[in-house]
């Protein structure tokens, strides 16, 4: 038996120790709001916060979630205004909107590290995420407006 | 609505099921067969293909979107046309997604055409409502119509009296429909939504995880499965062996999935399914089957041999498919000057961010389905067929769509979730990994290109001769031959708008070894490589400024007059004498984007270039300034991308430009990394490791775009961005370094 707390509430899983935090989320808690992407680690789409550091779901097995404190971006904030989210709305960032769970979740752990984060450290931590519609130039600045660098 | 269906954001949901029994529900000239009683009245006109528009008594005016949302934003910009001609109140409207029927016209999502086809309809349909609403309120007060205007939600009557669009919605019902000639429609000066500034339909549902796509949909008591394919194409099964498979936890069925018959259309490859009550335990059956393949003619597939022939090809003369002049006569003028050069772009994969998707459910006869897909029509109709049912007995539901570039409008992972469901007999999800996704595509087709051309005073081409050989989408669809169909020819090949005596365009036949398909700005990809790398390398030898020379070459503003000169050109479908092909709209996108990217003050060389191309594609003209830096180790650095874009009138301007930031993005991917190769007729790439697209760090690092003012009609955004990005890249870097690139991607060259 596996236990974890994910979006705040306490959980058990009895299933597969092998099977990715990814599927567990999205097949058993029915939190969607995770995307798969590509199931290597290659694309960010998946990524959650796992102890509060920026993780893949997909290639995190459940028996590595024991124990662990998992925030998905339905736990980001309860009404979607995480300043963070704020900042992506300002500037109008999705197109499909797939990756943007993860490219959010991505940002938000940045700006935990690094609180005014440099061009350079934006391409240093958002380069694991990938958008096809090419929405980057976006994320950059709601990345900056989040950190109060720019105005939208 | 069923409330156990995962299916609806929270301004989603369904025709038919979410308006109240007292809803005025208005179609502008449509058979609505099923629809409110009211709406009855406007089936007795001339069917129209168009889409409704609802009215609450609350006063919620429902708006129905009938395309695919991708990303590009039809949701954000359809519904904004019917609000505006209706004069609805923006914050009281809903907006709903509809399923797949013909009543609508097309719901094809591709060919960058939702405005351009739907916009009259969805205006008549508007002022339509608006008009009865009027009417409504007129006979209520006892007034002439003349006296009552419809004004922000509401009727206002000259004296100041005011009734809401909910007090009249039932009143609105009884009222006959005008007539077309009785509406009056705004003028531009009028509206309040049409080219204004208008928020982002799902934007706040994107941000926080809300959104749900074709990977998402789930309905009770739904399994999932995951399909081993022949890794060649068209391998038939020979036998496999499932015992370990159904040891895996949670898997509870293994089913064979029947190949596809004839020609291909959209029907699936085939292959075995296994099914399990979780993603994962699907996954891990269908690793655990063992599969044999008989061996499959498209085994001799390898890329490397195909690059060869492709090229070789284009080195011969091939089927004229446009003539003006003698370009041969020219060739072979006593003393003239000719310049030729070959060009490669290879195969490319869609990968959209989401994988493709479905749940269907067949239930006694009839199968329904919840999809990502780009066109639910396409959807019935595979389904239909695959299942020997009617058309109408397969309903097709249009979730989000996590991107889709033409991959999502070929509905073979919707038929695969509905046969299974039939077998199994219980709802069933496909959901593609990266993995299918990228060695299952139907691909964007492999391309080569040959240019040549004489030249005369100051290296100005006297003849051009343009070659291409690739394998035809239309291959998939039962053309054997091989050869470019009509669409194909039509994107940059025989429509080269240069002021030249003597062109000639060919096309050579090429074999399909998989299945091809088109991928957004298809054929325009290669041909505007090809054409505008050639147009720079004439330009350098010259010795001149490149944007002077490309309005030299494009010559004085005209309407190009492809039947006088006895050339079929597609021009997307459309007359031309609503969609000429304007060469001063051309020298205008030319002129702006010189002048916005300071053109004139950048300084090539040393490492440092810029790049331009020029490319009318999807009836939209579009410019593309690259500028670019190479160091001293050869690394790319792309600076700065300008795009000046005349798509005619646009609805949403912050929706066109994240069209084209977005463009800038997908072309620099095909210009710097991407490449599908195959060996033995199987692919080699699986995932994003070895299948490359643009990154944060890669992207072009600003691009600004510019659009033209136009009151001229809508053409489209969601493609012409593409084209001209890769070879204003490579023109760039040309610039730069001095090196010519004819061949894609550019990670294969050395710049330093």
């Amino acid at each position: 038996m596996i236990k974890l707390k994910v979006n705040g509430a306490a959980r058990q899983f009895d299933g597969p120790t092998d099977m990715p935090l990814l599927w567990y989320l999205r097949d058993v808690l029915d939190l969607t709001g995770t995307k798969f992407g590509c199931g290597m680690a290659q694309c960010g789409a998946c990524t959650v916060h796992v102890n509060g550091k920026p993780t893949r779901a997909c290639i995190t097995p459940m028996s590595a979630a024991a124990g662990k404190t998992i925030v998905t971006i339905e736990g980001l904030s309860e009404e979607g205004d995480h300043p963070v989210q704020e900042a992506w709305k300002q500037c109008n960032v999705p197109q499909c909107g797939y990756c943007q769970s993860g490219q959010i979740m991505q940002a938000v752990a940045l700006l935990k590290d690094k609180s005014k984060p440099t061009d350079k450290d934006i391409d240093t931590a958002m380069s694991g995420n990938i958008c096809r519609c090419g929405t980057y130039q976006r994320i950059r600045q709601a990345i900056k407006v989040a950190s109060g660098q720019v105005k939208a | 609505m069923n409330n156990d269906i995962r299916i609806v954001t929270s301004r989603r949901g369904f025709l038919g099921t979410m308006f109240s029994a007292g809803a005025f529900i208005v179609g502008a000239r449509l058979p609505l067969e099923g629809a409110a009683p009211a709406a009855k009245a406007a089936s007795s006109a001339a069917w129209h293909p168009n889409v409704y528009l609802g009215i609450d008594p609350d006063g919620t005016v429902i708006l129905v979107t009938h395309r695919s949302e991708m990303g590009t934003g039809v949701r954000s910009v359809l519904p904004v046309v019917l609000a505006d001609e209706l004069e609805a109140d923006w914050g009281r409207v809903r907006l709903e997604q509809a399923v797949g029927d013909t009543k609508y016209g097309s719901q094809n999502t591709d060919g960058s055409c939702s405005i351009r086809d739907f916009y009259d309809s969805l205006r008549e349909a508007g002022a339509t409502a608006r008009t009865m609403l009027e009417r409504a309120a007129a006979s209520k007060w006892g007034v002439p119509a003349s006296e009552c205007k419809a004004k922000n939600h509401e009727v206002v009557h000259s004296s100041g009296k005011k009734l809401g669009y909910g007090e009249l919605a039932t009143l609105a019902k009884q009222q006959a429909k005008p007539a077309a000639s009785e509406l009056k429609y705004k003028t531009a000066a009028e509206f309040r939504y049409i080219g204004k500034e208008m928020p982002t339909m799902d934007r706040d549902d994107l941000v926080s995880g809300k959104g749900t796509f074709g990977y998402d949909a789930k309905v009770p008591g739904m399994v999932y499965a995951s399909i081993e394919r022949s890794p060649v194409y068209a391998g038939k099964l020979k036998k496999f062996d499932d015992a370990a498979a159904k040891h895996v936890k949670g898997v509870s069925n293994v089913v064979v999935v029947d190949a596809f018959k004839g020609p291909h259309v959209f029907q699936p490859l085939g292959g075995v399914a296994v099914v399990a009550d979780n993603t994962w335990s699907a996954m891990q059956g269908r690793r655990a089957l063992k599969v044999e393949w008989e061996s499959s003619p498209h085994a001799v597939f390898e890329s490397a041999a195909y690059k060869r022939d492709l090229m070789a090809a284009a080195q011969k003369p091939q089927k004229v498919v446009r003539k003006l002049g003698d370009v041969n006569a020219e060739f072979a003028r006593a003393g003239v000057k000719t310049h030729e050069a070959s060009y490669y772009v290879p195969m490319l994969s869609h990968v959209p961010m989401e994988p493709p998707a479905a749940v269907a459910h067949w239930q006694n006869g009839k199968v329904t389905a919840w999809a990502a897909t780009q066109n639910p029509q396409a959807v019935q109709e595979a389904m239909a067929a695959s299942m020997g049912i009617k058309k109408e007995d397969a309903t097709c539901h249009v979730t989000l769509l996590g991107g889709g570039f033409g991959r999502k409008s070929k509905p073979d992972y919707v038929v695969e979730a509905a046969m299974i469901s039939k077998a199994v007999g219980k709802p069933v999800k496909v959901a593609w990994s990266r993995e299918e996704d990228i060695k299952f595509d139907f691909y964007h087709a492999v391309a080569a290109m040959h240019c040549k051309a004489a030249l005369g005073a100051n290296g100005r081409p006297t003849a051009w001769l343009a070659r291409s050989v690739f394998p035809s989408i239309g291959t998939t669809f039962g053309d054997a031959s091989g050869y470019g169909q009509e669409f194909e020819l039509g994107m940059g090949l025989v429509d080269i708008p240069y002021n030249i005596p003597n062109i000639q365009a060919e096309n050579g036949a090429a074999p399909n070894h998989v299945r091809i398909g088109w991928m957004r700005a298809v054929a325009n990809i290669y041909h505007a490589f090809g054409t505008h790398s050639f147009t720079d390398e004439l330009a350098a030898a010259a010795n001149r400024d490149r944007v002077e020379y490309i309005l030299d070459l494009i010559g004085p503003a005209r309407k190009i007059d492809f039947a006088a000169e006895g050339t079929k050109f597609w021009n997307n479908g459309q007359s031309l004498d609503k969609f000429p092909y304007d060469t001063a709209r051309l020298r205008r996108v030319a002129e702006l984007v010189a002048d916005k990217s300071g053109w004139a003050k950048k300084k090539s060389g040393a490492g440092r270039g810029v790049g331009i191309a020029v490319h009318r594609s999807f009836l939209t003209y579009v410019a593309a300034v690259a500028e670019v830096e190479v160091d001293a180790a050869g690394k790319l650095r792309i600076v700065r991308v300008d795009i000046a874009a005349d798509p005619g009138m646009i609805i949403n301007p912050d929706r066109v430009r994240s069209q084209f930031e977005g463009a800038a993005v997908f072309g620099a991917s095909l210009a710097m990394m991407s490449e599908i190769t195959a060996e033995g007729g199987v692919v080699k790439q699986s995932n994003f490791h070895n299948y490359n697209v643009a990154r944060m760090s890669d992207v072009p690092f600003e691009t600004h775009v510019h659009i033209v003012p136009s009151t001229e009609p809508a053409a489209g955004v969601g493609e012409p961005g593409v084209p001209p990005i890769a070879p204003a890249i490579c023109n760039a870097v040309f610039a730069a370094t001095g090196k010519r690139v004819r061949e894609l991607p550019l990670k294969h060259h050395k710049l330093a």
